[in-house]
């Protein structure tokens, strides 16, 4: 009886994880750590035996200056596209909160570029970098748009921030506006009671209440920023000389194209650990306020 | 006073009308420049197309192979959706209702590994299934969407079903109601507001991704539409009429889905972020 009873458990669990387990296991859980593995051995493309070699990759990626610049880049696109992304996207979800007539249209416009895959995203904005916006410098007699953003290497990368905020700017402004439809009446009624009006406002009672989604948004956009490769091949494909090679695109090219898995693979790590730390992060803050609430 | 509040909300709604062309002033010129000849888009991107020639439209469509690309990203799509639906919505059932350490490790360990970016996994993923000969096959890919997905979708399902009363399930397991029939007859119903948001978060995925299919989809015949779309571009980059159509009818798809179901795309994918 015990033994059918266990038998008939198993067959359950493994009706209803079976084969969610499986997929997960195989396809994440497996490579994670063989991947992890990898790191420490010399392995690459052309033989099939590989030997340990200790913390040797990490000691080659932290002493590769084309990838410590490569990562800086990639630092200077997450902080500078994060801080205007959700600049724009909290004053975007301020005004269309504030009584506007027809403001779901508005709202469901902003948000179509975020429906869109970042190849596609980045062809777009190839066309206007490249054809439209030299034509309209030259239109408007603006030195700084005759050229194109995509050539010149001290501008490209903001030819990527630009587009990236563009994408992402109405994504976070819908996260903005379920969070000032989720301040409470009674703590906005109090405030008007208390003389604060228009900044004051703003500064003193809305943002505190904001902070939750300050949080997520950050997250979002800095998370997604150090994966960021679809934009990135699209828009730019690195270039020009190296000058918006972005940490994903380096692992990538590094492993598929030098054919060197075992460094690609620790820099991949390194991306993971940096992806973490701000997982972990974020995880905490929210820990301690909602202790603090 | 009345004067002064009227002015300053016409003047919010028209930085918000302006801003708003600015946003969408980059569709506007793909769609108006893929009825017009690449000489002219060069010239003046900005006049209005004084005719609706479809001759790059059709140009693209056959180029990037549309037809092919849209049905395998169809087929890929729907499937691997399916499947993550249905097998996650399992599991994290199975989770909540039966809590003790094998479901809290298999969590936890769900929830951490939300944090593993692609790129992580990416060459170890090549290495095992390159050697295993699984790569350029359709059901490889929906078997790598299948484990990818279903951390974050068990997540959502996991949060929903605590909130479901238990005495609606315990009625019928005491009626003597198996417990896939449970599943199926007295769960999965209950489900549904959570289902729509999985599904549409997925779709847009799935729908969207390039990184993995190209890693995996190596034969033209198997490209979903971003691979052909950048295929497309790499091989004919010098007439960008053809390549703008070709983008249009990309996004086509997605806008008419957005049209038809724009407030649960948006309830989906903030609930998506919210959690």
């Amino acid at each position: 009886m015990q033994e059918k009873s266990l038998l008939r458990r198993s067959g359950i669990f493994l009706a209803f994880n079976g084969v969610t387990l499986f997929a997960f296991t195989a396809v994440l859980i497996i490579p994670f750590l063989y991947g992890l593995f990898l790191t420490f051995t010399d392995w690459n493309a052309i033989s099939d035996t590989f030997s340990f070699v200790g913390f040797q990759n990490y000691a080659k990626v932290f002493s590769d200056k084309e990838f410590l610049r490569q990562f800086l880049i990639t630092f200077k696109y997450v902080i500078i596209s994060a801080l205007l992304c959700n600049l724009l996207a909290f004053t975007l979800a301020y005004f269309l909160t504030s009584g506007i007539r027809a403001q779901n249209f508005l709202r469901g416009g902003f948000f179509i570029p975020n429906l869109i895959g970042g190849i596609i995203l980045g062809y777009i904005w190839k066309f206007i970098f490249a054809n439209v916006l030299t034509q309209v410098g030259k239109a408007f007699n603006i030195a700084w748009l005759q050229t194109s953003f995509l050539t010149n290497p001290d501008r490209a990368i903001w030819a990527m921030i630009i587009v990236t905020v563009w994408q992402y700017a109405g994504y976070l402004m819908m996260i903005y506006i379920a969070g000032f439809v989720g301040i409470p009446r009674d703590v906005q009624e109090a405030a008007d009671i208390d003389g604060a009006h228009g900044l004051r406002k703003l500064w003193r009672v809305t943002i505190p209440m904001m902070i939750p989604s300050f949080n997520i948004c950050m997250f979002i956009t800095m998370s997604r920023g150090f994966m960021a490769y679809d934009l990135n091949l699209s828009l730019t494909n690195g270039g020009p000389y190296g000058s918006t090679r972005l940490a994903a695109m380096h692992v990538y090219q590094k492993a598929f194209q030098s054919k060197l898995y075992g460094i690609g693979q620790s820099e991949a790590i390194v991306l993971f650990v940096v992806v973490a730390i701000l997982s972990v992060t974020q995880l905490l803050i929210n820990k301690k306020r909602e202790v603090e609430v | 006073m009345t004067s002064r509040l009227h002015k300053s909300y016409w003047l919010r709604t028209s930085i918000i009308f302006i801003l708003l062309i600015l946003f969408l002033v980059p569709f506007y010129l793909i769609v108006n420049n893929s009825f017009r000849t690449t000489e002219l888009f060069v010239r003046s991107p900005f006049t209005l197309t004084n005719n609706l020639d479809l001759k790059n439209y059709a140009d693209a469509f056959v180029k990037m192979r549309f037809l092919s690309g849209f049905q395998n990203s169809l087929i890929i799509t729907i499937i691997s959706v399916s499947i993550l639906l249905l097998t996650a919505s399992m599991s994290a059932h199975y989770m909540v209702r039966n809590p003790g350490r094998v479901s809290n490790t298999i969590f936890a360990v769900m929830v951490a590994s939300m944090i593993v970016p692609f790129q992580a996994v990416m060459i170890p993923l090549a290495k095992i299934y390159g050697s295993l000969n699984m790569y350029n096959h359709t059901w490889t890919i929906i078997f790598f969407y299948t484990g990818f997905g279903q951390a974050f979708a068990a997540f959502i399902f996991h949060g929903f079903i605590k909130g479901i009363p238990l005495e609606l399930e315990e009625a019928a397991l005491i009626d003597g109601c198996g417990k896939l029939k449970n599943f199926f007859r007295i769960v999965l119903p209950n489900l549904k507001p959570v289902m729509v948001t999985v599904l549409i978060l997925d779709v847009l995925w799935i729908w969207n991704d390039y990184l993995l299919p190209s890693m995996v989809l190596l034969s033209p015949n198997l490209r979903t539409l971003p691979l052909s779309t950048y295929g497309f571009f790499n091989t004919y980059s010098v007439d960008y009429a053809p390549l703008m159509a070709g983008l249009v009818l990309t996004i086509l798809p997605v806008i008419l889905l957005y049209l038809a179901c724009q407030k649960q795309i948006i309830e989906g994918v903030v609930q998506g972020a919210i959690k």
